[in-house]
């Protein structure tokens, strides 16, 4: 494995041939905002907040889909892309409904916290106010489709780790929705094997554990790592 | 079959129609077949019977001979003359050759429409049948893959590509020649080609012309291009609602497979190539590279990040040639009359033809071809006619969706690439709209934004939930009820999509907006809510 030296806001930083702009930028202190990206499953490169800079590219880049390269100049956090960001943010929050108030996830939550941290103070777009269901048919969980971002992370974590596939998208556009199965209520779900990985990446409070109240939901994420590891160095029992 | 038997085979079919007195091709476009050439053909080829003339007049389809507008057409082989609007009555004079009472639907070849295009790509369109590959192989057909396997190497086949200058007529225009070669280049095993038939912008049929007109030449193309990158797997994404197209690819295929001009053992040689068909459900993200990778895979029709690039990475992992219909047409041409023939039509850096089709406020809407580097004026005024009734010209859109408004100050923009690129619009596959003075350019605008905003796959989200705006914005402004800072935001918007959306749909969307911004800023700003206008 060759280790490659670039430049990340003018700090010069080392990776190994393979690793992401975004994992060296994270690993080095550099913290890249990002939505679609949870550490442990693919990357889809959707959410574009972890766009970067990259000098002799007119193009920007999707910093969690590109492999460093020696020599590189990467700036993460210039004008421009702070601007894009804080759109990108508040987009979001005039796509669908979010009423952080009376939200499981208040005070927890990656989208609040990505606003906080890009000054999005105020939503200039109007709110679109879409009717989206809420689905609490299954026994221990619940998917609120108004506080879903379509992240994805969801569908992947349950297909690449989990391996059931339960989730998929139906429609497109501004009409994709989160599906179990076939469109069933979750609680049908013959494929969902309620080991509930799908909650705990969850950015937001789109899915949540039942019995939560305002503000109660907090994710814990240490599985993805014990999982992802045990994986890379076959550490299994059998 | 051998090359000399086919060369033999075109022999034969060339001295038959000498012994016949006529053969009269009917379009069988599906322009004409809704304006009813199917019962103008069903009544000629009665009325051959009735004069007992069944073995010297033969009565044949053809692909789209150009004037829409004015179909049914015909075009009769004995005088090479060309009939517009027909009717299944003048089916009798058609036979007879008696050009008396037909005379006023005869059209002249001298006129501009005719005069000023030339035809590479629809070269074979008035004088072959579609549905028979005797007429295809007539035409000198699969004589450039005979040739290409019989003399040429895989590297010469791509030189010649590549000095012909050729670039994909699928919208970005990158050179056909490097893109075989990127695949050419990856290490021998499994390769794909694929043929980009899922054309969706609104407005644009030439591609599905090309495919109902001469489906062999593209298989052809795509024969070549197996042979030139090591490819023996083929397939064409066509869009389900071209029923007729893919009809025609079917017959097409299964003739060609019979004769060994497909399938394996081709043209008597070690090379073998399967095409199949896989039908699209009409995404428009689905002509997107590799949302229609995805979706021949059987996933969900959504872009993915390039790099790695469909030649490094693409169909099911492996190396993959994707091209347009329009590209492989060129191919056969380019192999047969080689590569500096094709560079010495059109311009600098844009080679050869391009198929437009015509539509909108024009005299003549219907598919023209013309070379590369031809004015925009020559191909309105003089090809397509001008404005009927008297109409003022007022913005001409190349490129659909994902292109721009073209106002008048740069009609004599010659139609090339860089050219289109320069004045903010794109060449796009050939879709050409043109707009008279009633129309009203903010509504233009949210036309293709709406156009957008319902083809967005939704996979990122400047995008989804971008073009939403955009559609909020660009309606409110048309109802009057739109205010100053909404053009602002508009403008941010526009930049958001363009640089950081993850496919061209994004990237390309706001282009109608920025051009019609640019060129027609005085209409948006006369929209603004006059309380909020001082
Ligand atoms: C949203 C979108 C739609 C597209 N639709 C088509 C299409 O319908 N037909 C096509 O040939 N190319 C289409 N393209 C371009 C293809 O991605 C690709 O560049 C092309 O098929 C390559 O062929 P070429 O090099 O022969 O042009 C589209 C691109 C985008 C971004
Ligand atoms: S998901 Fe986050 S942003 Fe949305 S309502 Fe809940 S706390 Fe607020
Ligand atoms: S730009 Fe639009 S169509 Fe392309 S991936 Fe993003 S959401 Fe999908």
């Amino acid at each position: 494995m060759s280790v490659n030296t670039l430049s990340i806001d003018g700090k010069m930083v080392t990776g190994t041939t393979g690793e992401t702009v975004f994992d060296v930028a994270w690993n080095n202190g550099v913290r890249i905002p990002r939505l679609c990206h949870v550490g442990g499953v693919s990357d889809v490169g959707a959410c574009r907040l972890c766009l970067v800079e990259v000098e002799g590219q007119s193009r920007l880049v999707a910093s969690c889909r590109t492999a460093v390269q020696e020599g590189m100049v990467v700036r993460t956090d210039t004008p421009r892309l702070q601007a894009h960001r804080r759109l990108i943010v508040e987009l979001l929050f005039a796509e669908r409904n979010h009423v952080c108030a009376v939200c499981v996830q208040n005070g927890n939550c990656e989208l609040q916290d990505l606003a906080a941290s890009l000054g999005v103070d105020h939503v200039r777009l109007r709110y679109r106010y879409p009717k989206l269901p809420v689905d609490t048919s299954h026994e221990r969980f619940g998917i609120d489709h108004n506080r879903c971002v379509l992240c994805t992370r969801c569908i992947r974590v349950c297909d690449e780790v989990e391996g059931a596939h339960t989730w998929d998208l139906r429609g497109r556009g501004t009409h994709a929705l989160l599906i179990a199965d076939f469109g069933d209520p979750w609680g049908q779900s013959e494929s969902c094997t309620s080991c509930g990985k799908c909650v705990q990446v969850c950015p937001t409070g789109a899915l949540f554990t039942k019995g939560k109240s305002v503000a109660e939901m907090q994710k814990d994420r240490r599985f993805l790592k014990y999982i992802v590891t045990a994986r890379e160095k076959h550490e299994w029992i059998r | 079959m051998t090359l000399e038997e086919l060369q033999e085979r075109q022999a034969q079919e060339l001295a038959r129609r000498a012994q016949l007195a006529n053969r009269i091709y009917c379009c069988s476009a599906a322009g004409c077949i809704s304006c009813g050439s199917d019962a103008l053909r069903q009544e000629i080829a009665a009325q051959i019977e009735a004069a007992g003339r069944g073995g010297e007049i033969e009565v044949c389809g053809t692909g789209c001979l150009g004037l829409c507008s004015r179909g049914p057409l015909v075009r009769t082989a004995a005088d090479g003359a060309l009939y517009a609007d027909l009717a299944p009555e003048d089916a009798a004079a058609l036979v007879a050759g008696d050009p008396a009472p037909i005379a006023a639907k005869r059209l002249d070849p001298g006129a501009p429409f005719f005069a000023m295009q030339e035809r590479v790509v629809l070269a074979n369109s008035g004088s072959v049948d579609p549905e028979r590959l005797a007429d295809y192989v007539a035409a000198g057909g699969y004589q450039a893959l005979g040739r290409a396997l019989a003399d040429m190497s895989p590297p010469e086949v791509i030189e010649q590509v590549k000095r012909s200058g050729l670039r994909g007529r699928g919208g970005a225009g990158y050179p056909t020649g490097l893109k075989w070669e990127l695949v050419a280049r990856q290490p021998a095993g499994t390769k794909y080609v694929v043929c980009n038939a899922d054309e969706g912008d609104p407005g644009a049929f030439m591609d599905r012309s090309i495919l109902e007109g001469d489906p062999h030449r593209v298989l052809e193309g795509m024969a070549i291009a197996g042979y030139a990158v090591g490819a023996q797997q083929g397939y064409i994404y066509v869009r389900g609602e071209y029923g007729l197209a893919i009809q025609r690819l079917q017959t097409a295929i299964k003739q060609a497979e019979r004769e060994h001009l497909l399938g394996s053992r081709i043209l008597d040689t070690s090379f073998q190539f399967r095409v199949d068909l896989r039908i699209g459900a009409g995404a428009f993200v689905c002509g997107e590279e590799t949302a229609l990778i995805a979706s021949i895979e059987g996933k969900r029709g959504q872009p993915r990040q390039r790099p790695p690039y469909p030649p490094e990475a693409g169909l099911w992992g492996k190396p993959t040639l994707i091209n347009n219909v329009e590209t492989f047409a060129n191919v056969a041409p380019i192999v047969t009359r080689g590569g500096d023939w094709f560079a010495s039509i059109g311009t600098e850096r844009s080679k050869g033809t391009k198929v437009f089709a015509l539509a909108g406020k024009i005299v003549n809407t219907g598919l023209i071809e013309v070379p590369m580097g031809t004015a925009l004026r020559t191909i309105l005024f003089d090809i397509g006619g001008g404005i009927p009734g008297g109409g003022r010209f007022k913005a001409a859109q190349t490129g659909g969706p994902s292109g721009g408004c073209i106002p008048e100050a740069y009609l004599d923009t010659p139609v090339d690439y860089e050219s289109l690129a320069r004045i903010g619009s794109i060449m796009g596959s050939g879709g050409l709209i043109v707009m008279d003075e009633a129309s009203d350019m903010v509504d233009v605008a949210r036309f293709f934004m709406e156009f957008s905003m319902d083809e967005s796959c939704g996979k990122c989200i400047p995008c989804r939930a971008g073009t939403v705006q955009m559609n909020d914005i660009l309606s409110r402004l048309v109802a009057g009820e739109g205010s100053a800072d909404d053009i602002a935001m508009l403008e941010e918007l526009c930049v958001l999509l363009k640089e950081t959306s993850l496919c061209g749909l994004g990237q390309s969307a706001p282009n109608p907006v920025l051009t019609t911004l640019r060129y027609f800023r005085d209409e948006y700003e006369a929209k603004v809510r006059t309380e909020d206008a001082g």
